[in-house]
């Protein structure tokens, strides 16, 4: 098996049950595996809720770390509209042809800097700047700030032994406290700026609610795009033929930059707690238990993909979930797909080929289930184009 | 070459001729209001849902199964409700008109 191989993890219990029971400190979650369930499932946010108890829906759950309630994330129908519709146009500015060529300013100088050196760890070195350099582009604030973010490393949300560290949570936490300080002192024209000025059921949005709509920004943004950009180069590393068809026609990055996100559904599920009891897939979902929808083992469905274990570039029905469906879906898709774009063009552009010299997998454990995520390090040596 | 045009849910008529692409790319190109293609015409998004003038729904090919899987979950679903990333310009929709769903 190649290092660029992600296998189905749910498979089996997909086929034959549909709900893999998963037990999350005392707080048991039904994953729900089949496409079919989990889009309705996602759908149907009357029974399914995100507003509960600040923390409760993230698996693991963090309700023993965090008391802010991120937004829009965490609330549901009709206060999530209103939220929403606070920011939507916010997430759309990737479409901008200033903020794409920003995107293309930041990718183009952190390859040529690891061209330079030739043999690089990916993840330290290559996807996290450029995660972090690209997320002030979406917060609108100077690139400079970029430097505290790398500095916290990879593992600011969790530590290395735990998933569920409220030290390293405290950073980020008074880290985006002082930010809207600052802010509120001298009123400017970033995300926190326009969040402080927006006004939200007829009154000013408070400090706890832009910091709600921050913690989700960067938490959101951070894990899934750092393994969408190196498990992409694993890829590319192990099939040199995808580059040089990325570079010969240009129009194959549409296509390619949703069958990567469908193949490495980078969030591999997200939860809901149950308002009234129902029925899903043969499991009862008793009321206020959890149950969670798990993108990562619908977008491999036979049903519904052909091929799932496949990645093909140009794979024309794609209906993926990677981004999540209905209420919820991602706001950032819209960042995270420009920039990927940005990245397959320039890379294929500057590189030559790329070779994987060693790498650490990251497996995630999900009782009866391991799925690889990513990787812990990725050693590579990139080859550049003359 | 066809003409294709979109009414907006705030009444506005775009109109366009095109020879190849999709309802939906062509939209995207004239930043029609109401269609984003977000996915890039896969069929994972459905930001390009339109309802087809009941004379022009029955020309075309019946959504597949992806497709009508997709409209079932989405807004102000219709009978005459299709994913216009999955509608290819050609000769049969000249003249067609369609009405962007949200
Ligand atoms: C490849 C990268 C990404 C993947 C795979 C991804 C995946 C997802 C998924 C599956 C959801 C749905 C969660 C649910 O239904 O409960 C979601 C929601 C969300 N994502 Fe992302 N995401 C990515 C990048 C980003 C980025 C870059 C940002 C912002 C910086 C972001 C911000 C959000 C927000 C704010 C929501 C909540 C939307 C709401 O509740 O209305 N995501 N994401
Ligand atoms: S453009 Fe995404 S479904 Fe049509």
């Amino acid at each position: 098996m190649g290092i660029s191989d992600f296998p189905d993890a749910f498979k089996g219990t997909r086929e034959t049950k549909g709900v893999c029971p998963f037990n999350d400190q005392n707080d048991p979650v039904a994953m729900l595996l089949r496409f079919k369930d989990v889009r309705k499932a996602a759908h149907d946010y009357k029974s399914f809720i995100s507003g509960a108890k600040p923390g409760r829906i993230v698996v693991p759950s963090e309700v023993n770390i965090r008391e802010t309630r991120q937004i829009p994330f965490e609330v549901d129908p009709p206060e999530h509209t209103e939220y929403r519709a606070l920011v939507e146009d916010w997430f759309k500015r990737p479409l901008q042809p200033e903020y794409e060529a920003g995107l293309e300013r930041i990718v183009e100088s952190e390859l040529e800097r690891v061209l330079r050196k030739g043999s690089i760890e990916v993840i330290s070195e290559l996807s996290l700047p450029i995660q972090s350099k690209a997320l002030t582009l979406l917060l609108n604030i100077p690139m400079e700030e970029a430097k505290t973010w790398i500095s916290w490393g990879v593992h600011v949300f969790r530590s290395e032994d735990s998933d569920l560290d409220g030290e390293k949570a405290a950073i980020l936490y008074d880290y985006i406290d002082a930010e809207i300080d600052k802010v509120i002192e001298n009123p400017d024209d970033s995300l926190y700026g326009v969040l402080l000025n927006s006004e939200y059921q007829g009154r000013k949005m408070t400090k706890e609610e832009v910091k709600g709509v921050l913690i989700l920004t960067f938490a959101g943004g951070r894990d899934t795009v750092i393994n969408y950009l190196t498990n992409t180069l694993a890829y590319l590393a192990e099939h040199p033929e995808a580059l040089r068809q990325l570079e010969d026609n240009p129009e194959l990055v549409n296509t390619a930059i949703e069958e990567l996100v469908r193949y490495f559904s980078p969030l591999t599920h997200m939860g809901r707690v149950v308002a009234k009891e129902k029925e899903v897939c043969g499991h009862t979902a008793k009321e206020d238990t959890r149950i969670s929808l798990c993108w990562a083992s619908a977008n491999r469905d036979e049903g519904v993909f052909e091929n799932p274990n496949e990645v093909v570039l140009d794979r024309k029905m794609n209906p993926h979930i990677a981004f999540g469906f209905g209420t919820h879906k991602c706001l950032g898709a819209t960042h995270a797909r420009q920039l990927m774009k940005v990245f397959l063009r320039v890379l294929t552009k500057k590189v030559e080929s790329i070779e994987i010299i060693d790498a650490q997998e990251n497996i995630e454990d999900w009782g009866a289930h391991q799925r690889k995520v990513g990787f812990d390090s990725l050693q590579i040596e990139l080859n550049p184009k003359k | 070459m066809a003409k294709i045009t979109y009414i907006t849910k705030s009444g506005e008529t775009f109109e366009y001729e095109a020879t190849s692409g999709n309802l939906m790319e062509l939209a995207v190109k004239n930043k029609v209001p109401g269609i984003d293609g977000d996915c890039g015409g896969v069929c994972s998004c459905a930001t390009c849902h339109v309802h087809v003038a009941p004379e022009f729904y029955g020309k075309l090919d019946a959504p597949s199964e992806i497709e009508s899987d997709m409209l079932e979950f989405d807004d102000n679903v219709s009978e005459y409700s299709r994913l216009c990333c999955q509608i290819p310009v050609s000769d049969l929709v000249d003249g067609i008109k369609v009405e962007v769903a949200n």
